[in-house]
């Protein structure tokens, strides 16, 4: 082990740091944005509403992340009618097609994890809307959505950490993020080791910020429930 | 107790699988290659890897009489696996650089390569000058080196995981220009039908570019290769090999 190597490339691995957290920020905020309404129209009662988002979650859910990368930047180019269209100067850039491939995989799984979260309020609380006579709008607004986001967070902050991992991903097109960077300096300098362990506890330092921020809006949001932990009554 | 039984039963179980993996592994030689480099190393129809050095592997090994396997292995783990002793030899048309020779050890050549320019045809480029162009090259070659130290900071360079997705991306047209190795490059432009579209621009250069095999520091495995290197260039067999794939000497 030579732990030189480290120091020398430690500023070139924080600019790939920095890479991999635009790509994970950018997709995540799209990604929620986009995942909301997918989720609503899954819950639909109408079977053709429900329909498109039962298709586009089973897709992006299931083909890994690697193929749909590959298909927005290997696959669109292929077409001239893809290289002649005004979207051509977004989908030659490397950054936006892994944008765009993240995006759509992360509100596939985003929209599934709020629709539970919609789906797990109890019966009860939307009976108790309804008697009181709000609009589906306003019991939208005031009851169900507030309730979900704080039953979607654990698994919300799992999916962000998730995507943070799988941003890696963004390597194999020629992106240098976090995992490019590290790559790309170990062509030259031959030491796997030290380098992937150094990019390795950049991005556990990563994770460590998401959990702990996620930590304090988990409080925040479900300080109705107490305290977190669970008593267990004293037996005899 | 029956728990304790079954951890070291599973443990002594699984201990004895490794050395008998390990004592297989002993009598065969791994030649490692790449499997994304026509006509030297690629994968076949059926998933076996053909080629240039995939027929000089076997040639060698019929020479020195011994039972081999070849493998395939993505570029940029070829070094890192040889030294982990994944395999013990790498024939995938790598260069002979100061740099590697500090971590393996090479045979004599068994080709000589050479870099030049690939662009399209009709593009007239300064070689000397490519300033805000875009270049391509794989990662972790003498051609992306090359470009890291002469065009960084001028040019932009992006940098494939293997040189299929480099010409890939030469044809949706994200690139500007390449840096490749020659014989690769004209085994592209004859087979690819892209031929006709893109061209070698400028001379080729680092024409001293030695291909040697690699093998693990201090292996003995590099005399018995260099051994049978001279044997087959002598009798013949080297030759017919470089027939089937040039139509000229790249020795």
């Amino acid at each position: 082990m030579d732990f030189s190597v480290i120091v020398e490339y430690f500023p070139r691995l924080l600019e790939g740091a920095w890479v991999s957290l635009q790509l994970v920020i950018l997709s995540i905020v799209l990604g929620g944005a986009l995942a909301l309404p997918v989720a609503l129209a899954r819950i639909s009662p109408v079977l053709w509403i429900r329909a498109v988002p039962f298709a586009y979650i089973f897709f992006f859910r299931g083909t890994p992340l690697l193929v749909q990368i590959f298909l927005v930047y290997y696959g669109a180019s292929q077409f001239d009618a893809v290289r002649d269209s005004f979207l051509w100067p977004i989908l030659r850039e490397p950054f936006w097609c892994a944008i765009i491939a993240f995006t759509l995989n992360t509100s596939a799984y985003t929209a599934e994890i709020f629709r539970g979260a919609i789906q797990a309020i109890p019966q009860g609380e939307v009976e108790a809307c309804k008697v009181v006579g709000m609009s589906k709008a306003q019991m939208y607004r005031r009851v169900l959505l507030p309730r979900a986001f704080g039953i979607v967070l654990p698994a919300y902050g799992n999916e962000i950490i998730l995507m943070l991992k799988g941003s890696a991903l963004a390597s194999t097109i020629t992106i240098l993020d976090l995992t490019g960077m590290a790559r790309t300096i170990i062509a030259r300098t031959y030491t796997p080791m030290e380098i992937f362990l150094a990019a390795g506890v950049i991005y556990l330092a990563i994770s460590i910020v998401i959990i702990a921020i996620f930590r304090q809006i988990e409080k925040r949001q479900n300080r109705y429930l107490g305290t977190v932990s669970i008593k267990v009554p004293n037996k005899g | 107790m029956k728990l304790k039984t079954i951890i070291i039963g599973s443990a002594l179980f699984v201990g004895a699988a490794l050395t008998g993996v390990s004592a297989q592994a002993a009598e065969k030689i791994r030649f490692a290659t790449e499997g994304a480099w026509a006509p030297f190393n690629y994968i076949d129809s059926a998933g076996k890897p053909q080629g240039f050095d995939v027929d000089i592997a076997h040639a060698l090994c019929k020479q020195m009489k011994a039972d081999c396997e070849v493998v395939t292995q993505d570029w940029d783990g070829l070094i890192p696996g040889l030294k982990v002793r994944k395999f013990d030899a790498i024939i995938a048309s790598m260069s002979i650089t100061p740099d590697r020779e500090k971590v393996v050890d090479f045979t004599n050549k068994y080709y000589s390569g050479g870099l030049r320019f690939l662009g399209r045809t009709g593009e007239k480029f300064d070689l000397k000058n490519l300033d805000g162009k875009t270049i391509g090259a794989q990662r972790a070659t003498l051609a992306a080196q090359y470009l890291e130290d002469h065009y960084t900071g001028k040019a932009k360079l992006k940098f494939y995981d293997n040189q299929d997705n480099v010409y890939l991306d030469l044809v949706s047209g994200r690139l500007d220009i390449v840096l490749s190795d020659e014989l690769p490059t004209y085994n592209w432009l004859k087979t690819s039908g892209n031929g006709k579209k893109f061209d070698f621009k400028g001379a080729a250069f680092m024409k001293n570019d030695k291909i040697g095999i690699a093998v693990r520091k201090g292996d003995k495995l590099k005399d018995k290769l260099n051994e049978a290197l001279k044997e087959i260039l002598a009798n013949g067999t080297y030759q017919k090999i470089n027939a089937k794939y040039f139509p000229f000497s790249i020795y």
